[in-house]
């Protein structure tokens, strides 16, 4: 019990979610009418990513303190599970822009950013796959995910705030990159902040599944030699 | 401080000794020019803007790639204990960005002298230029560090820094677009001082990170 809580939260969170999401009562605002309710999907995935890729960073620069092979692992699966949240969270948006907006892609300086950031933890992936070095690939692979890191902060936090955007909080607009400010219907807030939660803790179980398997995997190798 | 400017003159020597990569890159600079020319003619100055910055970027990686890449392994041991891998990286930075510097003046003349001239404010725009040929070179000379130590060519450097460019390049965008007009815009010193700020990240992460990289 006290090792698995988090993951009966994570299930009890996003039922809740789930059922929720759809029935509750919604506010009428312009155009958006029932596509509001992708706030509870597409919204949580960017929480969900940017906690995914820090925690991913982290490891790394534990791994350049002390290169334990352990701590590549984490970093790098970390990183795969932050673009599957990515990958999700263009979709889902795709879907909400073509209802909304009018087109799923309209070059919108957040969708911009989120392509941006698929491609610079793409060429994470192949980096680190194009060396076989196990030593050496753990460090330049981290050395590339923490530089990587910085630079994808400024570009998704920082940079959206200047320009003018669909999305709420861009220039001229209250709130930051994701919400509009303390607009945020009450009754929408109660199923919001579970939905990043317990998205946020499916993606550490996916990606802690994962660990495990290549954990396996390796002590399997490294038993074979 | 001394060593760093050792290894400054060291890059320098060798490049007045091996002309023949200063002036190749001198001809990829004026040849994809002189093809661009063939190609548009003389263009507005929306897509004058973004094709200057573009023929940038694919000049940095080209100018950028070889400083870590003609390095044998034996020559970076030997550096590396005699200057440490701190002084070292920096010198490769300031080198590269003075080198870039040169270039892309050069790339301006040229877009000039070829594509026509619809910059309105000559001395803010070469401002710019300069800033932005250091800001590229800097993010381009760390991977090209990284990508050396991958065993990768400049390919790798290209997927790795691409992405990895584009803060730098929509904020240059933004301020040459205000070279444009007659009218200089407001917040225009917010975003040079954003760019500032970025540079002097990259060479804060690069002199933390490039011992690591190099360490075996």
């Amino acid at each position: 019990m006290r090792q698995y809580w988090w993951k009966i939260v994570s299930i009890a969170l996003l039922v809740f979610v789930f059922i929720a999401g759809f029935f509750i009562r919604v506010p009428d605002i312009g155009n958006l009418q029932q596509t509001i309710r992708n706030l509870f999907f597409h919204v949580p995935m960017w929480p969900g990513q940017f906690t995914l890729i820090s925690v991913s960073m982290v490891y790394s620069v534990l791994f350049l303190r002390k290169p334990v092979i352990r701590y590549d692992i984490y970093a790098n699966e970390f990183a795969r599970t932050g673009i599957v949240f990515g990958i999700l969270g263009l979709v889902t948006g795709a879907i909400w822009a073509n209802y909304t907006w009018g087109a799923p892609w309209n070059n919108d300086p957040k969708q911009l950013g989120a392509a941006i950031a698929l491609l610079i933890y793409l060429a994470y992936f192949v980096l680190r796959n194009s060396m076989t070095d196990i030593d050496k690939r753990g460090r330049v692979a981290a050395v590339y995910n923490i530089f990587a890191y910085c630079m994808y902060v400024p570009l998704t936090y920082v940079l959206p705030r200047m320009t003018e955007s669909l999305h709420p909080g861009g220039k001229g607009v209250e709130g930051n990159p994701g919400l509009g400010g303390g607009d945020l219907d009450p009754t929408m807030r109660i199923v919001f902040w579970p939905a990043v939660i317990g998205w946020i803790l499916l993606g550490v179980w996916i990606t802690s599944l994962r660990i495990r398997l290549r954990l396996i995997e390796e002590k399997k190798l490294t038993v074979v030699r | 401080m001394s060593k760093i400017i050792t290894l400054i003159r060291k890059d320098l020597l060798l490049e007045i000794r091996q002309q023949y990569t200063f002036y190749g890159i001198l001809l990829y600079v004026a040849s994809t020019i002189f093809v661009l020319y063939l190609a548009m003619g003389q263009p507005e100055e929306k897509v004058w803007n973004g094709l200057f910055w573009m023929i940038q970027l694919f000049i940095c990686v080209n100018a950028v790639a070889k400083s870590f890449l003609q390095e044998s392994r034996g020559r970076m041991l030997y550096f590396y204990s005699i200057a440490g891998a701190r002084d070292f990286v920096v010198s490769k930075l300031l080198f590269n960005a003075a080198l870039m510097l040169v270039m892309s003046i050069v790339s301006l003349l040229l877009f000039q002298l070829l594509l026509g001239n619809p910059v309105q404010n000559p001395f803010l725009f070469s401002g710019i230029v300069c800033l932005g040929g250091c800001s590229l070179s800097l993010v381009f000379t760390f991977l090209a560090a990284i990508a050396a130590r991958a065993q990768q060519n400049a390919a790798m450097m290209a997927i790795m820094g691409f992405p990895l460019i584009v803060p730098q390049v929509l904020l240059l965008m933004r301020i040459s677009n205000a070279a444009f007009s007659d009218v200089i815009q407001g917040g225009l010193s917010q975003i040079i001082l954003l760019l500032v700020a970025l540079d002097i990240l990259v060479v804060v992460l690069a002199t933390i990170l490039f011992p690591f990289l190099w360490k075996d």
